[in-house]
């Protein structure tokens, strides 16, 4: 009966929710948990198949939706926190929201995204099957404190379930480092691929000695075919590897004898993909069209979106150095004219502190095809200041980012890019949204 | 070119948590756009090589625990010249975890880390105490306002020596004392990144004066440079942050 009354009541919080315009997809879930706090751990019995958890700094919403995508293609029912709402409370909000009013659903996989900090409360309620780590950088120091405690959690976290097999970036040397307390396997982009550039190698050291690591090559961050010196620790036997990798027009790879040709941007989907790849091998549901499941999926909001407001606007989520690093790369890539407009917030999902700004290559923007550059955000004098010390010119600080886009439409750039970090993206959008709208009615 | 400064990074590749290269940056560019000569060497975990005789302003950040081992026993080995370095006058910068480096120990939960006791200061991380983190507002004389970010699980007691700051907003040295940082002959040490220079003009100009001072006798002024954006960056703090906890 509690379960019930729990399961009716997120349903009616999510309703009122929904009425009274809020997008949160935790407090119904939390509200369930109240009444009923083993409600996860109960209506597991209601997936016939494998719980998957996916975790990882960055690529774990998109990661996520693919793998849920392409499994309901194949005409499985699957369950999974599709909006990203990945702590304890959004958990069960996907629990009880899958539920009819007699409390029961039916689902063959469950997909879950779930944040590194929280692995250890949720694993208390649901213990995984699989469980896919896509990699792991900085992000949000104040909130985490230091990335070996992200480590440590994790660890924590496995601990307490059984009979967990891992799926592992094997190009990062911090997520790899799982597989030996765990049974794993592995999927890397085995050959070089971009520039061998130095920049923010974080975790470079070692994990297991201390001592510093070498790279054969090396892709982005720490990610690359790695190995100690010191101890022999090494990157590990790749079990899905990418191969031929082509990053002209569209994203190519071969994978296990399979081409992968996807209309994606950025060198970091190929990760993405692979994961998905790897799970749905492991799970048994392995098509042979793997390609054509994923060939429409929609990219979720702020992954590289663009929006045509006269001239394509294009807005990406970036929340930390890595992150940065590889949208500045996807930007610079595309060789038409262009304007660019940075946003930089630092609220609590943001992260308070915004020093990592000056761990981001922002002097790689300096480019010829750079036009106009416009900060913006609620930090947007620290990143103008970050601009100047790296001799790139901002033609306008500008508080608002409805102006920002406007000037941007009025110059002869043929493009423009929108990078925001995480509580930036979802007004820009709605602005961008809006914008659209306008000039729809104009016409 | 007149003048120029030598400037060391400490181990950049072992600490680089919280943006340490815009402190860098900073001294660099300052002297730079005021056609001083500034080079730059990188004491790393590989050439591990300071040439002290050379060097007028060293630098050293923070990083993850297992990393400040690293540099705690590398800098161990160059203990009588760095505390001779600082003796003699030179310019020592160290934020965060350098700056822990430099008192007599660092006290975790689990072990007693020993320190470069060029500071009579000590810290102590006691097992269920929070981590200090936030924006910082403090007061220098000098300096005026200097604006930051602190995170650390350490309080450190600085003793006889003078604070760098007192403290308007945020923790600062141990969440208790009031002040922030500690100031002794040209050394400077901190728990404010952010990092600490760009958006605190006026310090960098203090610590590129004395370093210059320290090196040219004659020497006596820097000229003024537009520093409307890093003032506007640094009023943007103390407005925010150093408003809100006087209510």
């Amino acid at each position: 009966m509690r379960l019930l009354l729990a399961i009716w009541a997120a349903k009616l919080a999510s309703v009122i929710g929904r009425l009274v315009g809020k997008k949160s997809s935790s407090s119904p879930g939390v509200i369930a948990l109240k009444i009923c706090p083993d409600i996860i751990g109960r209506l597991r019995k209601n997936i016939k198949g494998e719980v998957i958890a996916i975790c990882g700094t960055n690529g774990k919403t998109t990661t996520n939706n693919l793998l849920c995508t392409a499994l309901s293609k194949c005409g499985y029912k699957v369950l999974c926190n599709k909006l990203g709402a990945n702590m304890l409370g959004g958990i069960a909000t996907t629990f009880a929201q899958a539920c009819n009013i007699w409390g029961k659903f039916s689902a063959d996989y469950a997909c879950l995204e779930i944040d590194e900090a929280s692995t250890v409360k949720v694993f208390d309620h649901i213990a995984p099957d699989y469980m896919i780590i896509t990699n792991l950088f900085r992000d949000q120091l104040d909130r985490y404190g230091e990335i070996d405690i992200t480590v440590n959690l994790l660890k924590t976290a496995m601990l307490k379930a059984k009979n967990i097999k891992l799926i592992l970036n094997g190009d990062d040397p911090l997520t790899a480092q799982f597989g030996k307390d765990n049974p794993a396997f592995y999927f890397g982009i085995s050959e070089q691929v971009l520039p061998q550039v130095d920049d923010t190698k974080e975790g470079q050291f070692c994990v297991f000695c201390g001592g510093e690591q070498k790279y054969n090559y090396y892709h982005y961050s720490q990610l690359g075919d790695y190995y100690c010196p010191h101890c022999g620790n090494k990157r590990p036997h790749i079990d899905f590897e990418a191969t031929n990798v082509d990053l002209k027009n569209s994203l190519k790879f071969t994978v296990s004898g399979c081409r992968i040709d996807l209309n994606y941007k950025g060198f970091y989907n190929i990760y993405n993909v692979l994961a998905v790849y790897s799970a749905m091998s492991l799970l048994g549901t392995l098509p042979e069209n793997f390609n054509s499941l994923l060939a429409d999926y929609k990219p979720q909001i702020g992954r590289m979106e663009e929006i045509d407001l006269g001239k394509p606007v294009i807005l990406n989520l970036a929340k930390n150095p890595a992150g940065f690093n590889q949208a500045i790369q996807t930007v610079l890539s595309d060789k038409r004219k262009k304007d660019v407009i940075v946003a930089i917030n630092d609220k609590a999902n943001d992260g308070h502190d915004v020093s990592w700004l000056w761990d981001v290559d922002f002097e790689k923007l300096r480019d010829e095809n750079l036009n106009m550059l416009i900060t913006t955000g609620i930090r947007l004098y620290d990143i103008s200041l970050r601009f100047k010390y790296s001799d790139v010119k901002v033609s306008s600080i500008c508080p608002s980012m409805r102006e920002a886009i406007q000037s941007c439409l009025r110059t002869d750039a043929q493009v423009c890019y929108i990078l925001v970090n995480y509580t930036a993206l979802f007004p820009t959008e709605t602005i961008m949204l809006d914008m659209k709208k306008e000039l729809e009615g104009k016409k | 070119m007149d003048y120029e400064l030598n400037i060391v990074h400490l181990y950049p590749d072992l600490l680089n948590l919280y943006g340490d290269k815009g402190n860098i940056e900073c001294l660099r560019k300052r002297l730079l756009w005021r056609g001083i000569g500034a080079n730059l060497e990188k004491c790393t975990n590989e050439n591990n090589y300071i040439d002290f005789k050379n060097t007028d302003i060293i630098f050293v950040g923070g990083g993850s625990d297992r990393e400040q081992e690293i540099v705690c026993n590398r800098l161990l080995e160059k203990k009588t010249e760095l505390t001779a370095f600082v003796e003699n006058g030179g310019t020592l910068i160290a934020v965060c975890g350098g700056y822990q480096l430099l008192g007599k120990y660092y006290q975790t939960p689990d072990s007693k880390i020993e320190g470069l006791g060029i500071l009579d200061i000590y810290t102590d991380s006691i097992k269920g105490d929070k981590r200090l983190i936030g924006n910082v507002v403090i007061e220098n004389e000098t300096a005026g306002k200097i604006v930051g970010f602190e995170n650390h699980g350490g309080r450190t007691e600085i003793g006889s020596h003078s604070p760098l700051g007192r403290v308007i907003s945020g923790f600062g040295n141990n969440g208790k004392s009031g002040y922030e940082g500690v100031v002794y002959k040209n050394l400077i040490g901190t728990y404010l990144h952010g990092p600490l220079l760009p958006k605190n003009p006026k310090l960098c100009d203090m610590i590129l004066l004395r370093a210059l001072k320290h090196k040219y006798p004659d020497f006596h002024l820097l000229s003024p440079l537009d520093d409307t954006l890093e003032n506007t960056a640094n009023e943007y703090i103390v407005k925010t942050f150093a408003n809100q906890s006087d209510k």
